[in-house]
């Protein structure tokens, strides 16, 4: 089973990719755990700079923007 | 440059529609039609250019470069030039903030960048253009570079590292200067552009209901404010005009996009153009919200410094701008 944790402060744009993600791992059938992040220490100790962001088994893979639902199925995947 | 579409807003509203042209209701439609096609295809394009600029200045680029670069004070302007071209939503600030400082770069520099970065944004440049013009758009950016550049230098003199919280001490103590890899990946313009083009979109979606309810509004003051009306409570010689729109600003932040059709308008009947362009300033870039995401790093006493600052340089610009414009 995969842990996708979305980190991000609780603005629009990270409750937004949230739902999409959500969404994703909803029509695909994915074995993942889709976790919400907002402590800004957690956050922070994965090095980034721009919230939202997803993070497949402590991987970043998305940084900085809502992802489409491409994007996120392609850092699920690989 | 817009001839043609004030010739193609003349043709529905009196022609198609029959609406008299001497009626409020014509002159008013007319100014809707007119500014809300213009301000639309400025936000297009400028959007898009943006996000092809950027594609050359990722954040990390930019913060691999302020932090391994020392620039005896050029540092300052190259933070701030790139804020203009690096927009960032403010959600972020905070983790943006936490790796700046992390990474070696000083306070003042920091606020530099977190200054200039909202402050002259894609929206903000498309705005103004269309409302506005070249030449005051240009002035806009210019000074918001010069604004953020200087509020840095001064804020970094108040020697602030001990006025953040202490967690974050904590960790730039424990934090040596962590290498960093250039993690960005280098994707082709090409590539890149689905992306942007998407993410123009987005921005679009977020503030167009906005614009056009200012601009809406800003029709129906056009077609029924008597000129000159506000001369009486904004104008020049009023010296606490500059200030008190500052103050007023502060609060509006989320409407942003929807105050400045309305601006033109106040400007046309007669508010001077630097309290107007402070105005804008103070409406993008101080914004109270934000405020309240810093507190996780900073005390309440950096924030108000900070702000203070900010607000007293946006201030003096404001007077600045009333008398060489």
């Amino acid at each position: 089973m995969k842990t996708i944790k979305i980190l991000g402060t609780g603005c629009p744009k990270c409750k937004k990719t949230i739902e999409i993600v959500k969404q994703v791992v909803a029509e695909n059938n994915f074995d993942a755990e889709v976790i919400k992040v907002e402590e800004i220490e957690e956050i922070i100790s994965f090095n980034i700079l721009t919230t939202p962001a997803v993070v497949v088994d402590e991987e970043v893979k998305i940084k900085g923007k809502v992802p489409s639902k491409q994007e996120i199925i392609d850092a699920i995947l690989n | 440059m817009f001839e043609w579409l004030q010739n193609i807003a003349d043709l529905i509203t009196y022609n198609l529609l029959e609406i008299d042209k001497a009626s409020k209701l014509g002159e008013a439609l007319n100014f809707f039609i007119y500014d809300s096609v213009k301000i639309l295809l400025l936000l297009v394009l400028i959007i898009t250019l943006m996000g092809v600029i950027n594609t050359y200045f990722p954040v990390e680029r930019v913060q691999n470069f302020l932090s391994r670069n020392k620039l005896y004070g050029f540092e300052y302007f190259m933070a701030s030039a790139f804020g203009v071209v690096t927009p960032f939503c403010s959600c972020s600030s905070v983790p943006l903030f936490i790796g700046f400082v992390k990474g070696g770069i000083p306070l003042g520099v920091t606020f530099s960048f977190l200054i200039t970065s909202p402050l002259v944004n894609e929206v903000a440049i498309a705005l103004f253009i269309g409302i506005f013009g070249l030449k005051i758009t240009l002035i806009y950016v210019i000074s918001g570079v010069i604004l953020g550049m200087l509020s840095g230098m001064i804020l970094d003199k108040f020697n602030l590292e001990p006025y953040l919280t202490p967690w974050i001490q904590d960790l730039l103590t424990k934090a040596k200067r962590e290498e960093k890899k250039l993690a960005t990946e280098h994707l082709s313009l090409k590539d890149r552009f689905p992306e942007i083009w998407h993410e123009t979109t987005d921005i679009l979606k977020g503030v167009v209901p906005y614009v056009l309810v200012g601009i809406a509004i800003g029709g129906l003051m056009h077609g029924y404010i008597p000129q000159g009306f506000f001369e009486e409570y904004l104008s020049r010689e009023k010296w606490y005009a500059v200030p008190l729109s500052v103050l007023m600003a502060v609060p509006l932040y989320s409407n942003a996009s929807g105050i400045l059709p309305v601006m033109q308008v106040l400007v046309a009947k007669g508010i001077p153009i630097g309290t107007a362009i402070a105005f804008m300033m103070a409406v993008v870039g101080l914004s109270f919200p934000e405020a309240m995401l810093l507190k996780k790093v900073m005390t309440l006493k950096l924030i108000a410094v900070f702000f203070g600052v900010v607000t007293l340089n946006i201030i003096i610009s404001g007077y600045l701008f009333n008398m060489i414009l």
